[in-house]
């Protein structure tokens, strides 16, 4: 890709009249340049992509190639048998899409809003020790995640750091990492519905009742949110503060001699022009957080109560644990569907009008 | 200005130190995956693939391996994985396995079914020696597939020191489910609560069997039977009462550590606690005691693992005589010795209860015991049962146990048994 980039920067517009030959030889040029990128993605990315998309519509048992004749080809079984099956699988999955659905919405607009205010501070240039805080801030994102997971289990254990901390507070913390209740429905507790309403218990999507939908983020995901935005406002920090630094700054004078002020500069010049960024970090956020697995590899392995299994982490224990392939291949592409409609749809309400 | 500068400095390099570490750390998945997928092709060397407790476990597997080795002239390797499914999934999938391997009871039908797995059994001389509740959990289709490697059964642990403390004497023993309800409340107090288990069906499961019930009986689903409702209220009853508790609700990560570190003073747990107690909390005294009788008698339930032979082997022979060698009774007998588990064999329990009398309750379990249920989709619905159990205190008994009926019927029908 930049090989290519760069040889059509060094020649000049291709003039009309060139003959024909020599912009064949400029296109052949090209390919040669961005064969290696060009293999590597086709081997190592869309080559796999279409074996799973075929493990996905057969019955392989992980014996041997998935190639081999004598392997069952069962169709969209793996699929019926998931979203509509109304059995485990479908369960499983409805409970896995919930619980991620909840961490997408908190965690994508929180890390985003926390990475564009510490990319803004630190893009202050009155402010001492920058490097020192710009440093700091991307710290957690370049240490391993099964690391600070591992931190993570200690602070929120149930005599761990925070909850002494919140104990000084007169607060007694919760059990963290073992405590299944919805914050949702905690919430609703407090106000007194503790129990579902008929029309919400009774019905539901993928084998799980509306009231169970609404049950909002376990305890034990809601650490594991806290745990994301740590780690990842600090790349997107860096995205913001690349974008930041090259708005020029004109822009910022122009604004202030039409009379604006600080947050009006900041909501009305400096965002507006950080659009682009914006839609990049959401995006990566957006594929990132529904693809969330080393946390629950790591730390909760999807307890307590299965409130915090992801599809992601379910494709792995259908595939690897249970050898169920086709089955781990499916949810891996009805995955992959959700996060390239979410996607387009992020696109579409992001366009500049 | 050169004072931000070298903090900065000195920063990024403390960061780039990092970065590296964390780069050097993702090498440790590399040696498995080579260990697991460097399978033997014809060159007469067995690849043995563990998944091991820890060291002790390693090395007298290894001992045994070499000491056949060097017996019968078949160079052979042990490998102890650090993700035994996930490495024997990769060796299935290139027609690479390792020659021998541990199989764990969930996943034996799956592997079985998808017939990576060589049904060796008909050549084993002991065959007939294997406790029946062992082999039946590795025979499918009427073939008995491995050989059990060895076997664990829940017990009751007491903590001897907060026993005498509460009062209560050897007399005191619980053998029915009103006396272990009356013990457990004298042995609540001041910050010990009586009993803790985790949640889940492999300790819960012990009250349903003693009760009479079970998740499968003969094949069919019986979760949601009188027997399991009457074991789980008898649970909730102990919760109520303020005496039982779950592990993590205890701040634990299972009975062990709960009862190790006397926030309980007992637990039901199997053979590995002794183990663990030896290590983490040597200081604490404790007895192993079978567990009380319930209203339909003595109950407990069995955990074992099998020799597993790959059907892609190169060298089955070889591997069915390592497997004849490392299940005979004065080789297990020796691994009771490096890492406390019972022997398969049922003329080793003689030599073995007189080696360890302080597991003389793990042992006498056996003969009572019922395995987990391991047909093929099952383990999917025990975790599912599990994820339930966790809000027992509060939750409905039946509804939890209707559910995991439910899913249990739609299991078994799928895996045609």
């Amino acid at each position: 890709m930049a090989a290519l980039t760069t040889t059509s920067a060094a020649t000049p517009p291709t003039p009309r009249r060139r003959s024909g030959s020599a912009r064949r030889r400029e296109a052949g040029a090209g390919w040669l340049f961005t064969a290696p990128a060009l293999a590597l993605v086709l081997l190592f990315i869309a080559l796999p992509v279409l074996m799973a998309l075929w493990v996905s519509i057969t019955d392989w048992r992980g014996r041997g190639s998935p190639f081999e004749p004598g392997v069952p080809v069962v169709g969209l079984d793996n699929y019926r048998d998931l979203l509509a099956g109304g059995g485990l699988p479908t369960q499983d999955l409805g409970t896995a899409l919930r619980n991620n659905l909840w961490y997408v919405l908190l965690v994508v607009p929180t890390q985003t809003v926390v990475a564009l205010l510490l990319a803004t501070a630190v893009n202050d240039k009155l402010l001492r020790g920058r490097g020192f805080f710009r440093t700091a801030f991307y710290f957690p994102s370049v240490t391993s995640s099964v690391a600070i997971t591992v931190v993570f289990l200690f602070l929120f254990s149930a005599s761990g750091a925070v909850n002494q901390v919140l104990s000084w507070l007169g607060i007694n913390g919760p059990n963290w990492f073992a405590d299944p209740d919805g914050v949702l429905h905690l919430l609703l507790g407090v106000v007194g519905v503790d129990s579902a309403p008929a029309v919400l218990a009774d019905h539901g999507l993928l084998g799980v009742s509306w009231w169970e939908w609404l049950a909002g983020p376990s305890v034990a995901m809601s650490a594991l949110v806290l745990l994301a935005i740590f780690t990842t406002s600090g790349t997107f920090m860096l995205l913001f503060l690349a974008a930041l630094q090259n708005i020029a700054g004109e822009v910022s004078e122009a604004a202030t001699m039409d009379g604006a002020n600080a947050w009006q500069k900041f909501v009305f010049v400096t965002v507006p022009m950080l659009r682009p960024t914006l839609f990049t970090v959401l995006t990566l956020g957006l594929v990132g957080t529904w693809q969330v697995f080393d946390q629950i590899y790591t730390g909760t392995q999807g307890g307590p109560a299965k409130t915090t299994i992801t599809p992601a982490y379910l494709s792995y224990t259908a595939s690897f644990t249970n050898g169920q392939w086709g089955q781990g291949a499916a949810i891996a592409f009805i995955l992959f569907a959700i996060i390239i409609v979410l996607t387009l749809v992020q696109r579409a309400v992001l366009r500049e009008r | 200005m050169s004072r931000t500068r070298s903090l900065a400095v000195a920063a990024s390099l403390a960061s780039a130190t990092l970065l590296l570490s964390a780069c050097g750390g993702s090498g440790f998945d590399d040696a498995p995956a080579a260990g697991g997928g460097s399978g033997s092709a014809g060159t007469g060397q067995l690849q043995v693939l563990i998944g091991s407790s820890g060291q002790a476990e390693t090395t007298a597997v290894t001992d045994a391996v070499e000491a056949w080795s060097s017996e019968s002239g078949t160079a052979a390797t042990v490998t102890a994985a650090s993700d035994l499914n996930q490495e024997l999934s990769q060796g299935f999938a290139a027609k690479t396995p390792p020659d021998v391997f541990y199989v764990s009871a969930d996943l034996f039908n799956s592997y079985a079914a998808s017939g990576a797995l060589e049904p060796y059994g008909d050549q084993l001389s002991n065959a007939d020696d294997f406790y029946p509740v062992l082999t039946e959990a590795f025979t499918r289709d009427g073939e008995l597939y491995c050989a059990p490697k060895d076997f664990s059964t829940l017990a009751l642990v007491i903590n001897t020191d907060l026993w005498t403390q509460a009062g209560l004497t050897d007399a005191d023993v619980p053998t029915t489910w009103d006396q272990l309800r009356a013990v457990a409340q004298r042995l609540t107090a001041n910050g010990v609560t009586g009993l803790s288990t985790s949640a889940e069906y492999s300790r819960l499961g012990a009250f349903m069997a003693e009760a009479g019930g079970g998740l499968v009986t003969d094949g069919e689903a019986t979760a949601d039977s009188q027997q399991n409702v009457e074991a789980l209220q008898y649970v909730q009853s102990l919760m109520a009462d303020g005496s039982y508790a779950f592990a993590a609700d205890l701040g634990a990560g299972w009975g062990g550590e709960a009862f190790g570190t006397g926030k309980a003073a007992m637990t039901i747990e199997g053979n590995w606690l002794v183990g663990a107690m030896a290590s983490d909390y040597p200081d604490v005294e404790y007895e192993v005691v079978e567990l009380p009788a319930g209203p339909a008698g003595k109950g407990t339930l069995t955990f074992t693992n099998c020799w597993g032979v790959a059907a892609d082997s190169q060298n089955k022979e070889e591997a069915v005589e390592l497997v004849e060698s490392l299940t005979s009774s004065d080789q297990q007998l020796a691994f009771a010795k490096g890492f406390g588990v019972m022997p398969s064999l049922q003329s080793a329990a003689q030599p073995f209860s007189q080696e360890f009398p302080a597991q003389a309750a793990f042992l006498a379990g056996a003969d009572y015991a019922t395995a987990v249920p391991n047909q093929e989709g099952v383990s999917d619905v025990i975790t599912d049962l599990n994820s339930q159990l966790e809000g027992l205190e509060t939750g409905d008994p039946q509804a939890v146990l209707q559910r995991t009926q439910t899913n249990l019927e739609a299991a078994l029908k799928s895996s045609g048994s």
